[in-house]
């Protein structure tokens, strides 16, 4: 812990009484970023009425009721903000604590998916059915643990003041710290979390002030894994299906370039506005495949044209300029790197989410934060504003 | 809030804070951008392909109209067949894609369900037939040969046939009433092209795949008017193509239906009475050739003299229409193309062309007159006339002494015209011609409408052909390496006439004027241009443009668009002339070449007078051409048969027995009119029944039986008769006494 001014929330505030506690000038209230939480909040919302549009007659998978993935979305909603309310509560630095914990029981439901208990989903070994229609995708928790554990070692020794930047043994034990479920998430294979994860990585590798030799490091091994991927065909042939239809489109459009395509074709038609909630002739008529999950963007581009998927495009960028913010002004560098960790965690998996439905980016099967239908993506990314609003409350009170 | 300094916040952290910034907001630059771009720039590319992507348009193919004579019989008509068919979108909504379902269906129709699971398969690259080619969204056709127990089996049980229809269906048929047969006027059908389908994709009248046009005679003239509009309905479909929504409907319009001017019974009349003149010249001995004729092909046309339109035309040797429907087998086709057939498929009356023979004289007399020559001036009928050592002989060598022209046309004396053609032929400068030539005899010839259509309402009429000036110059450069080539000065009669052509081939030599003047050499005429020339001579002068439709009546019978006769051009003959020429050709019928078939065999002059040319045009290498053209006040009938003979010879007994038909006369030239089919023309259309049905009498078995049987005054079989006996009870001896009696009359006619 540094400075004698850093606060805690629960438990350290001084005692009053009433509302006066919510309004005063070191109150949870004044001293939480609430454009993060707005924005957040409004992505939710808008992602449970794009939800709702992509099911509302699907009968084949929403048995029978139109509101089932609606009220589902809003549920999973209500539980993330619940635990972004937690993890506030429980405060980051409690949660370093943990840390050893946590990531144990996340590679331990990584590897549980590999057991006979997962289950496949498009190709990927990456689920845990619990039954009654709850299922969990472990691979979103291993994000948060992966930036919670290496912001951890890495930031350990800066903060205790011992060195200006982290060691490369740090650095090593950092990256061991991170291959472990890397790797675990790479049999699965689920190649989108694997390149989520590497961008984590590289973010936090960023903010830490690791050796530049150790960035461009990352990078050039990526780039090394990538050509070795693909020449030693570790990749499965759905994979490499997609990667060439990412290429050229219009290659096989009734096979593997078809989600592209008309994932495009249903956000070109939006065109300005949009054709009105609920008459995207797109969305009713079932074109665009998994429209409530990965390729839910694409009825905000057809039904709310570029006046809706602009909008979602810009509360994401809210989300991630707070947060970069509050990776900037906290002076602790745990702090800042769990804070550019999730920078780099949403600013990918939404670039990459929305690309694909725009056909700039392959097509992965990673969810569009806030706004795609699941409960562990929601659950995952309303932790991660968690930890943001818990770095915020606690950084320094300005003059 | 502004920057706080913090503890232990080094640069580096902090700049590279930054740059992470930047990335993101680089990144979010991009999908924005990127946005932009498919939205609003292509936003409209996109909007159309995604319309496309969900609405899918089945037609309904509109009934094809039928095409009526002119009392409102059916030419062409449909036939319901029962149709059963698989909708390929219900049936994939089953469990096993309806594969049970079909093969149910395969053991009520009595077929192999394998060939029913073939039928509903679509066409792409690597399925064989059977396979079906149209859109998936149309019901596709297992069998249009279901028996009414099946259909009602099907429909009775819809339940256990889920996608399944069994529905009538209108098919084309070509009924023949009453024997006749009229299939090249009628034309055919035939699938559409590819070619065809893309071109009318976008129009409001797109093309099925299992659409039929018409491909000639009235089917094609007529086939925007038959055909009628297509349905289409759109349907809002998702990516199964499972239908969600029906989006817009355009009902079927009926195809309007056609009535013709043409008479069923008249034409019967025409076709069997061609056919027996056919058969007969077939056993007559050619002199000229040492073998008997061969009457390879002929064509008669009757025509209303007052309006052009068409009573009946029949083209020999004709086919079945019927082969046309439901798709021609590869054998019927090579049949009806082939040479062994003589292509039947030809309408001779308008796309047969030969010389007119002496049919020609009324134009020369014509030409005659505007050059200046009396038509009841005396020229002299001698037995040949000779130019430049070259002797043109008379018809038999006959000589007349001086006669009129009026005359000339009785008798048919070559002599004569072959006289003033050559006069006229050395005052425009003999064989170089002044450049201001008169040309009267060429000129004539176009204003009478020869050397073009006549612009009948039928596809693919021919020109024919005035060997004047021009064509020999034209015809004469496209040759004239040929013929220089092949020509030799002493050799055969063939390599003479290259070596003439090669040398003088451009010029209008007093020869080629001569045999000009008489419809022989290179003139080609085609007989509804002399149908049109005699009918204009019959109703005082105008040239009309020929019709076989009458009206088109919209299938619901309340819009009627009658067809009204239209001309070409006057006769260029004053109305004296007109009178004088129209008393000679009475008198060919009377005490002329034609007397023989007509006034010398009980024709009742004084009722209906009858006018008449008879012609015998020469072919190089062939037979002769038998032409006879007549007419009376109301109806012109020209016939000819190639390789069939002389003119009254050949053509004459079966012109003679259509007028009979048409007018009731009997041998013995009473007139019962009774028996008359058509004793004037039919003005009024066929009546329309408030629901758009057309009236139509009673058809006969057999009109040219019936007609053959009148005349002779044995009473008329009684219809429900079968045909045997009628054969055996009257037609046998009867023909034979027909013939007794006509030789009797050829016999008179050496005399």
């Amino acid at each position: 812990m540094t400075g004698a001014n850093s606060f805690s929330v629960s438990g350290y505030g001084p005692e009053r009484a009433g509302w006066t506690r919510v309004f005063a000038r070191d109150s949870l209230a004044r001293r939480l970023d609430w454009p993060i939480l707005l924005s957040a909040t409004a992505l939710s919302l808008i992602g449970s009425v794009l939800v709702f549009s992509a099911t509302r007659n699907r009968t084949e998978i929403n048995q029978g009721d139109p509101y089932y993935f609606l009220i589902r979305h809003l549920m999973n909603t209500g539980i993330g903000f619940a635990l972004m309310a937690g993890t506030v509560w429980l405060g980051h630095r409690a949660l370093r604590n943990a840390v050893p914990v946590l990531y144990g029981l996340s590679v331990l439901l990584i590897l549980l998916v590999l057991t006979p208990l997962g289950s496949t989903v498009n190709g990927a070994h990456s689920w845990i059915v619990l039954g009654g229609g709850f299922s969990l995708q472990p691979s979103e928790f291993v994000k948060i643990t992966i930036i919670l554990g290496t912001a951890m070692l890495l930031a350990a020794r800066v903060d205790a003041g011992d060195r200006t930047y982290p060691d490369h043994r740090t650095v090593v034990q950092a990256l061991g710290l991170a291959a472990v479920p890397m790797l675990v998430v790479m049999l699965m294979p689920d190649l989108g979390s694997v390149m989520v994860m590497v961008m984590i990585v590289l973010g936090v590798l960023l903010a830490s002030g690791a050796s530049n030799r150790w960035v461009f490091g990352i990078l050039g091994a990526g780039a090394a894994g990538a050509v070795a991927v693909w020449q030693l065909h570790i990749l499965d042939d759905y994979q490499i299906a997609r990667f060439a239809a990412f290429a050229n489109p219009s290659l096989d459009p009734a096979g593997v370039g078809y989600n592209t395509n008309q994932a495009r074709i249903a956000i070109g038609s939006g065109g300005l506005t949009g054709s009105g909630l609920f008459h995207g002739s797109q969305t009713t008529g079932q074109f665009v495949p998994e429209q409530q999950t990965d390729f839910v963007f694409t009825v905000a581009g057809e039904e709310l044209g570029f006046v809706g998927a602009g909008l979602i495009v810009l509360l994401l960028g809210v989300v991630l300029w707070r947060a970069c913010r509050i990776a900037r002004e906290t002076t602790e560098l745990y702090g800042t790197v769990v804070a550019a960790g999730i920078v780099a965690w949403f600013a990918f998996q939404s670039f990459e989410n929305i690309g694909m439905t725009l056909g700039i980016m392959p097509v992965t099967g990673l969810p569009l934060p806030f706004v795609s239908y699941g409960g562990s993506s929601m659950f995952a990314v309303w932790v991660a504003i968690g930890l943001l609003q818990s770095i915020r409350v606690q950084r320094p009170m300005s003059a | 809030m502004t920057n706080i300094p913090e503890t232990g916040r080094t640069p580096r952290v902090q700049i590279r804070l930054v740059v992470i910034q930047i990335l993101v907001l680089s990144l979010l630059g991009t999908l924005g951008g990127r946005l932009w771009y498919l939205q609003i720039r292509e936003g409209a590319e996109y909007a159309k392909e995604a319309s496309g992507n969900h609405v899918q348009q089945v037609v309904e193919p509109a009934v094809r109209g039928s095409i009526l004579d002119a009392r409102g019989i059916p030419l062409a008509d449909n036939e319901t067949r029962l149709v059963v068919s698989a909708s390929r979108t219900d049936l994939l909504k089953q469990q096993d894609d309806g594969k049970a379902v079909l093969t149910k269906l395969a053991g009520v129709l009595g077929m192999d369900p394998e060939e029913v699971l073939q039928k509903v398969r679509l066409c792409d690259a690597e399925t064989p037939q059977p396979c079906w080619n149209g859109s998936p969204y149309q019901p596709i056709p297992i069998t249009d040969e279901a028996t009414a127990k099946q259909a009602l089996q099907i429909r009775e049980r819809a339940e256990d046939f889920p996608g399944i229809t069994a529905e009538p269906e209108a098919v084309r048929r070509y009924p023949a009433p009453g024997k006749s047969n009229t299939a090249q006027v009628l034309g055919y059908l035939s699938p559409v092209t590819d070619e065809e389908i893309t071109k009318a994709q976008d129009t409001d009248s797109p093309y099925l795949r299992s659409d039929q046009v018409g491909r000639s005679g009235l089917e094609r003239q007529y086939d925007k008017e038959l055909r009628g509009k297509a349905g289409v309905t759109r349907y809002e479909v998702d990516n199964l193509g499972r239908v969600i929504g029906q989006a817009e409907a355009d009902a079927a319009q009926p195809g309007s239906n056609l009535v013709t001017s043409i008479d069923s019974r008249v034409q019967r009349v025409a076709e069997y009475e061609l056919n027996e003149a056919m058969k007969e010249a077939r056993k007559q001995w050619d002199r000229n050739t040492q073998e008997k004729y061969k009457a390879d092909s002929g064509a008669v046309v009757v025509m209303e003299a007052k309006t052009g339109r068409i009573v009946a035309m029949a083209s020999n040797p004709n086919y079945d229409p019927n082969a046309w429907v439901g798709g021609i087998s590869a054998k019927d086709y090579k049949k009806l193309t082939g040479k062994s057939s003589n292509y039947p498929l030809l309408n001779r009356a308008i796309q047969g062309q030969s010389a007119p023979g002496s049919t020609f004289k009324v134009i020369s007399t014509a030409a005659a007159v505007e050059a200046g020559y009396a038509f009841d001036g005396h020229y002299p009928c001698t037995s040949s006339y000779s130019v430049g050592g070259q002797v043109f002989k008379n018809f038999e060598s006959e000589n007349f002494g001086p006669i009129s022209l009026g005359r000339a046309l009785e008798v048919s004396c070559d002599t004569v015209f072959y006289g003033l053609a050559h006069r006229e032929w050395q005052k425009d400068g003999g064989i170089k011609p002044k450049k201001s030539a008169n040309d009267y005899f060429f000129k004539a010839a176009h204003q009478f409408g020869l050397g073009k259509e006549t612009g009948i309402d039928l596809p693919n009429e021919v020109t024919g052909r005035v060997p004047d000036r021009a064509w020999k110059q034209a015809y004469w450069e496209a040759n004239k390496d040929a013929w220089c080539k092949s020509g030799k000065k002493d050799g055969s009669y063939v390599e003479v006439i290259a070596y003439e052509n090669c040398l003088e081939g451009n010029q209008m030599r007093a020869g080629d004027e001569i045999n000009y003047s008489i419809g022989q050499g290179d003139t080609l005429v085609t007989p509804i241009q002399m149908a049109t020339i005699y009918a204009a001579i019959s109703n005082g002068g105008t040239l009309y443009d020929p019709t076989v439709g009458k009206a088109v009546i919209s299938a619901d019978g309340k819009k009627v668009t009658e067809i009204e006769p239209t001309s070409h051009g006057k006769l260029p003959i004053s109305r004296t002339t007109l009178n004088q020429m129209d008393e000679a050709l009475a008198g060919v019928a009377t005490r002329g070449t034609a007397a023989w078939r007509f006034a010398q065999v009980g024709w009742p002059q004084d009722k209906i007078p009858m006018h008449a040319k008879t012609g015998t045009a020469e072919v190089y290498g062939k037979q002769t051409t038998s032409w006879f053209t007549t007419y009376t006040k109301d109806y012109a009938v020209v016939m000819t048969i190639s390789q069939g003979g002389t003119g009254s010879g050949a053509s004459g007994p079966a012109v003679r027995n259509i007028y009979d038909a048409l007018y009731g006369v009997a041998d013995d030239g009473t007139i019962d009119k009774s028996k008359a089919l058509l004793p004037t023309p039919q003005k009024s259309l066929p009546t329309v029944r408030t629901d758009g049905t057309i009236k139509s009498p009673k058809v006969a078995k057999d009109p040219a039986k019936e007609q053959r049987l009148s005349q002779q005054g044995v009473p008329e079989p009684d219809e429900s008769q079968p045909a045997g006996t009628v054969q055996q009870t009257g037609t046998g001896t009867n023909r034979d006494t027909r013939r007794r009696r006509r030789k009797r009359g050829s016999r008179r006619m050496c005399t």
